[in-house]
């Protein structure tokens, strides 16, 4: 205990800016010496992806090595860069805190976005481990709005999903691919990543809309019965989708353009967590706790509930939707059984295990499941034992989830440590 | 002065059964009207009718020479009705400057897309709110505790807060539905003070629900005695105090015991 709270005591100078440097450098090691030097010193056959787990779990003699090159590659380039580059990173931190909190978070963003990029650059598998990450964060953070800020139990998330592939994935068909179902382009192919967003957020739209069949029977319902009835909602949609012969019906839909690489997602998973992070800390977003704890007695503090929950579910329905479009235009092939029962148990582990009420709680969530998922694929069948364990502890001990009611403080992140050091 | 609030005739079935008979009430500006009665006499369902939680039956409700009969409660509270409940109503995971500042939902005017791009606007609205909220808080003697959760509070200050909460609403007239239920005695003093408080600052009308007499006697210059749905004597304190039928229907009860 002593020594973890020494090692606490050490690292509480480093700011975000030292962490971000001491992540550079591990990707930069791993980038230029990782597969030529530290993993054919360590006997590993390739640069493990996704920090050794694959390897370790398909070969137990590896795991040596594979810790080995954690420790190499990322454990002690962090920390000691980290450490070592406390000395300015504090003063650049004092100097970005004096100005405007959005030019600092833009930068740390801009930081991060590079040292992630490089990151997942090394591999292919990585880039499409961390495009679904993000996808999901914007999944966990949408339906947290519906079931943690609000408190239903809506299930009717991957119906959401869908209806947002499918809308944005027939605009991009229609007009700037030559589809053998919508014949040939419209428009020039050039033009159709700068007007992807556009068909996404129509995606989006048509998302919210369909929530209303969910929204509307909350006024008067809650708890189980609106579950049920979300539930319904997400088979309705499956099966609509699954008779449409137009759009492939259960065959599915492919052929969609690559237009969602890693900045695109990454962009769209900042202004979604900002735009979100902004609407659960104002007054009217408040409003979804207010009703959610007491609806008579938000309706008497002139709350208007019925308006509130219509907005939490389009609200929350509208990302799901945009998601749904990415996740399409990731894969390029959807098909209705995507957006089934699975789908939707993957969405509430990562919501409840983050932590309800929390879009901390949820990037937790979404990333350690989703990690989780990836790195225990060898296990196969035990992964689905392992992960159901998990989130059962954590349903134990935390009943709220891991982070729950907790929200970011940017300011509070970003700053630097530089003063508590001199005050001493 | 004209009537600030006037319910005429009002009458309210449940299903078969007669809440509320024919009652009327009316409450001038600053006035302090009392409403008591056994249990189950029909105290609560008359708030409920007036806030618009219930639409009544029958009858005839205005508030400041408006209709509101029909309207949505938070309509109701917006134009100028505030109230406390009889089991406190507070939300449990939010902090107590949350309640506050929620309780001034119907004063912002920038709408969803504001507060989605926290816009200048929303920031500028917000922060009036805020310290807004400070001034009620210091007002009710619970501004040390603006950051804690509600739950955490003594009894004392979560009611406190429900007062705070029910006057960031800028109501013209406040229904406090017995604002004493499981006080102490100390407590009670206090109470009386911060409704006084409240009365003299704000100059609302109040309209209370109450149960102890001594409370009513002293606070009320009105007071109305409901029995089964039906008012059976309304007055003046000194006259409700000397009424034989209310001896009988409420007082008398007390005195059995």
């Amino acid at each position: 205990m002593e020594i973890a709270r020494k090692f606490k005591h050490t690292f509480s100078y480093v700011p975000m800016l030292g962490w971000l440097l001491g992540v550079l450098a591990a990707v930069l090691i791993e980038y230029y010496w990782g597969y030529d030097y530290i993993s054919y010193y360590l006997g590993l056959p390739k640069i493990p992806v996704l920090f050794g787990t694959l390897i370790m779990l398909k070969n137990p003699m590896m795991i040596p090595g594979a810790i080995g090159y954690d420790l190499i590659v990322y454990v002690i380039p962090i920390l000691l860069i980290a450490k070592a580059t406390a000395f300015f990173t504090n003063p650049v931190a004092a100097i970005l805190e004096k100005t405007p909190l959005w030019v600092s978070a833009l930068l740390h963003l801009t930081f991060f976005y590079g040292v992630l990029h490089l990151w997942a650059g090394i591999n292919d598998y990585r880039v499409l481990v961390v495009k679904l990450t993000l996808i999901s964060i914007i999944l966990t953070i949408s339906i947290n709005v519906i079931n943690g800020y609000q408190g239903e139990f809506s299930c009717s998330h991957p119906g959401f999903m869908a209806i947002g592939a499918y809308v944005s994935s027939i605009i991009t068909l229609y007009f700037f691919v030559n589809d053998k179902t919508f014949g040939t382009a419209v428009l020039s192919s050039a033009i159709g990543p700068w007007l992807f967003p556009f068909a996404l957020i129509i995606g989006g739209i048509a998302a919210s809309l369909g929530s209303l069949l969910v929204a509307i029977p909350s006024f008067r319902t809650r708890g189980d019965y609106l579950a049920i009835i979300s539930l319904a909602f997400m088979f309705i949609v499956k099966s609509a989708v699954e008779n449409l012969n137009v759009i492939g019906g259960a065959r599915g839909m492919g052929g969609q353009p690559d237009y969602a690489p890693l900045p695109v997602i990454f962009i769209w998973t900042i202004l979604c967590i900002w735009i979100i992070h902004n609407f659960v800390t104002s007054i009217m977003g408040k409003a979804l706790n207010a009703v959610r704890d007491d609806e008579a007695a938000s309706e008497s503090m002139t709350v208007k509930t019925r308006k509130t929950k219509m907005t939490a579910f389009m609200f929350g329905a509208f990302w799901a939707g945009i998601a749904g479009g990415l996740f399409a235009h990731v894969l390029t092939y959807i098909n209705p059984g995507m957006f089934s029962i699975n789908r939707l148990a993957e969405i509430l582990a990562m919501v409840y295990f983050g932590g309800l009420n929390s879009i901390v709680g949820s990037i937790v969530g979404a990333v350690s499941i989703n990690v989780l998922g990836e790195a225990l694929r060898p296990l196969e069948l035990f992964k689905w034992i392992i992960i159901p364990l998990i989130l059962i502890f954590v349903m134990i001990f935390r009943p709220y989830g891991l982070i729950s009611f907790k929200e970011i403080n940017a300011k509070k992140l970003l700053r630097s440590k530089f003063k508590r050091e001199q005050g001493v | 002065m004209s009537t600030l609030l006037k319910v005429d005739k009002m009458t309210h079935y449940f299903g078969g059964l007669r809440a509320v008979y024919n009652y009327n009430l009316n409450i001038e500006p600053e006035q302090i009207t009392g409403l008591i009665g056994p249990n189950g006499a029909g105290k609560t369902t008359i708030f409920n009718l007036i806030t618009g939680v219930y639409t009544p039956s029958e009858g005839s409700i205005t508030l400041a020479n408006e209709n509101i009969k029909g309207l949505e409660t938070n309509e109701i509270a917006a134009r100028g009705l505030g109230r406390t409940f009889q089991n406190l109503a507070l939300w449990r995971h939010m902090t107590v400057l949350d309640h506050i500042k929620m309780a001034h939902y119907s004063q912002l005017s920038y709408g969803l897309i504001g507060s989605f791009f926290n816009t200048s606007k929303c920031r500028q609205q917000e922060s009036r709110v805020e310290e807004n909220s400070y001034r009620l808080l210091e007002l009710f003697d619970i501004k040390q505790h603006a950051d804690q959760l509600v739950t955490n509070l003594p009894y004392g200050a979560q009611r406190r807060v429900e007062m705070a909460r029910a006057m960031a609403t800028k109501p013209k007239i406040l229904f406090l539905d017995e604002p004493t239920a499981g006080m102490t005695p100390d407590e009670l003093v206090q109470m009386i003070k911060i409704i006084r408080q409240v009365h003299m600052d704000f100059k609302v009308a109040i309209f209370l629900i109450e149960h102890r007499m001594k409370f009513v006697m002293e606070l009320c210059q009105y007071i109305q005695t409901l029995v089964f749905g039906e008012i059976i004597a309304e007055g003046p304190p000194e006259e409700i105090q000397n009424n034989p039928e209310v001896i009988e229907a409420y007082l008398g009860k007390e005195d059995l015991t």
